[in-house]
C-alpha cells in the first residue's frame, strides 16, 4: 500500500515552514514538539485555514483546483479545542443516526446527543468533535491532540476507530504528546521545532 | 403658524444656572464631575454657536458644491465615530473606510429620496433642507452602524472556534458567519424599532418638540415626525446591511478563511 494520498511541497507561511511531506494512503504520521513550535499552524495550513504558499496535493490533484470548502471536506482538520455554533448538540451533526453509532463506540452516553452543548464536559466535547469530523469519511484527517482530554479506556476506543479508518485508506496527520500513542498508530514520527519538521 | 418665541441671551443665561446646579451637586457629593461638566457645557455652547454661524453663511451662499462639502465633512465625522466605537479594529484603517462608506451610502440614499419625493424644496438640494436632513439621518445611521460593527467584530473574535469548526467541516464563509452577521444586523436595528414603538407614548421626539415650541401646529409636527421616523429606520437598515457586509468581506478571503489577523485591538485612547 504505497499509493500517495497527500503531498506537501514547500508549504510555508510568514511564521513557519517550509514543509515537504508525502503521506501514503492508510498511513498515520505523528508529530510532536514543544507548544508554540508550530504544530497546530502546520495542520491549519494544510487545511488552508491560514494563508500559506507552496503546493498541497490530494491524490495528485492540487489544492488550488478545489474550492476551499470542498478541500476542507476532503482534508478535515480537528482542532485541539472544539468549536460549537449552536446550543443543541444535535445541530452539529449532518447525520444523527450515524453519529449515534460512532458516539457509542467512543463510550458516549446516547442522550448526550439530544442535550445542550453547555452540559458537555471537555472530554465529551472532544469525542463528539471527533465523531463530527469522522462522519464524512474523508480521505485525510488532520488531528490536533485528538485524545488529550480522554481517559485510557476512551483513548483506546478512539484509537481503534482511527485504526479502522487507516485500514480503509485514510491518511492521518496527528499531533500528539503521547509517545505510546504515536508508537501504536504511526510508523513515521516527526518533531516540530522552530517551525520546521524533522524525522524523529 | 403661531409666531415663535424668540430667545434672548438673558433667557439662556438664566437656564445656564441649571448647569451651575449640576456643578454644585458634583462638588457636594464629591462626584468629581464638575470640571468635565464645565468643559462639556462650554464645548456644547461653542460648537453650536459655531455651527449656527456656519449654517447661516452656507444657507445664504446657496452654492451647491459648498452644501456638498459640508455634508461630506459631516459624513467623514460620522464615519470616524462608527470606526472608534468597537474595541476591535480592522487593520489598515478598515473601520474608517467601512464606517464612512456605510454611513455615506445609507444617508445619501435616504436623504435624496426624502428631498426629491416628500419634502421637495426648490431646488431639491437647497442647503436649508439638505443639511439639517442629512444631519439627523446621519446621527441615527451612525448609531445603527456603530452598534452593528461593534457587535460583529466582537462576536467573530469571541466565536472564532465556532466559526472555524464550521469551516473545517466544509462550510462556506457565508454559512459559517451567517448567524453572527444576522445578530449584528439585529443589534444595529433594535434602537430604531424601540424608538419607533416608544415615540409619542414614552417620548415626544426631539424634532417634534422643537417644532411645536417653535410654533408649528402639533398635527403638522407629527406628520414631519412620521416622515422622519420612516427615513431613520430606512437609513438604519441600509447602514446596518452595508457595514456588516463590508466588514465581513474584510474578515474573510477567497479561500473562505476567517482572517482575524486583519483585526487588532484598539489601543488605549
Amino acid at each position: 500500500m504505497t499509493q500517495e494520498r497527500l503531498r506537501i511541497q514547500a508549504m510555508r507561511s510568514s511564521l513557519v515552514g517550509p514543509f515537504d511531506l508525502s503521506v501514503a494512503a492508510g498511513e498515520c504520521i505523528a508529530i510532536s514538539g514543544a507548544s508554540g513550535s508550530g504544530k497546530s499552524l502546520f495542520l491549519r495550513m494544510v487545511a488552508d485555514l491560514d494563508p500559506n504558499t507552496g503546493a498541497v496535493f490530494l491524490d495528485g490533484r492540487e489544492r488550488g483546483s478545489f474550492a476551499a470548502p470542498a478541500w476542507r471536506r476532503q482534508v478535515i482538520y480537528v482542532p485541539a479545542e472544539s468549536g460549537w455554533w449552536s446550543e443543541a448538540v444535535a445541530d452539529h451533526f449532518s447525520d444523527l443516526a450515524a453519529a449515534r453509532v460512532l458516539a457509542a463506540r467512543l463510550d458516549l452516553k446516547p442522550e448526550l446527543l439530544d442535550g445542550p452543548v453547555l452540559r458537555l464536559s471537555t472530554g465529551e466535547k472532544q469525542r463528539l468533535a471527533l465523531v463530527r469530523s469522522l462522519l464524512p469519511a474523508s480521505p485525510v484527517l488532520l488531528l490536533d491532540e485528538p485524545t488529550a482530554a480522554l481517559d485510557e479506556t476512551s483513548q483506546g476506543h478512539a484509537e481503534a476507530l482511527l485504526r479502522e479508518r487507516l485500514q480503509a485508506g485514510t491518511a492521518i496527520l496527528m499531533v500528539t504528546h503521547r509517545s505510546d500513542q504515536a508508537a501504536r498508530l504511526s510508523r513515521r514520527r516527526f518533531v516540530m521545532a522552530q517551525g520546521r519538521l524533522t524525522p524523529a | 403658524m403661531m409666531p415663535s418665541i424668540v430667545l434672548t441671551g438673558q433667557d439662556l443665561a438664566i437656564a445656564s444656572v441649571l448647569i451651575l446646579l449640576d456643578g454644585a451637586i458634583s462638588v457636594a457629593y464629591r462626584l468629581g464631575l464638575h470640571r468635565q461638566l464645565a468643559i462639556a457645557a462650554g464645548r456644547m455652547v461653542l460648537q453650536l454657536l459655531l455651527i449656527g454661524a456656519i449654517l447661516t453663511r452656507v444657507f445664504d451662499a446657496a452654492f451647491p458644491p459648498l452644501t456638498l462639502l459640508v455634508i461630506l465633512a459631516m459624513v467623514a465625522l460620522a464615519g470616524r465615530e462608527v470606526a472608534v466605537r468597537p474595541e476591535q479594529r480592522l487593520i489598515r484603517m478598515g473601520n474608517y473606510t467601512v464606517g464612512a462608506a456605510a454611513v455615506a451610502f445609507a444617508t445619501g440614499i435616504t436623504s435624496i429620496l426624502a428631498l426629491t419625493t416628500a419634502l421637495r424644496p426648490q431646488p431639491w438640494y437647497d442647503a436649508r433642507y439638505a443639511i439639517p436632513l442629512a444631519g439627523i439621518v446621519l446621527g441615527n445611521v451612525l448609531n445603527a452602524a456603530s452598534l452593528a460593527l461593534d457587535a460583529l467584530l466582537g462576536s467573530v473574535v469571541r466565536e472564532k472556534a465556532a466559526i472555524e469548526a464550521q469551516l473545517c467541516l466544509g462550510a462556506t464563509n457565508r454559512q459559517a458567519m451567517g448567524r453572527l452577521l444576522r445578530a449584528a444586523m439585529r443589534r444595529g436595528l433594535l434602537p430604531v424599532v424601540n424608538s419607533m414603538s416608544a415615540s409619542g407614548v414614552v417620548t415626544l421626539p426631539g424634532i417634534m418638540t422643537g417644532q411645536i415650541l417653535a410654533g408649528l401646529d402639533p398635527m403638522e409636527a407629527v406628520k414631519y415626525q412620521i416622515l422622519l421616523m420612516f427615513l431613520l429606520s430606512g437609513g438604519a437598515g441600509l447602514a446596518v446591511v452595508a457595514v456588516v457586509f463590508l466588514a465581513a468581506r474584510r474578515l474573510t478571503d477567497a479561500r473562505h478563511r476567517l482572517r482575524l489577523d486583519r483585526l487588532a485591538r484598539a489601543g488605549p485612547r
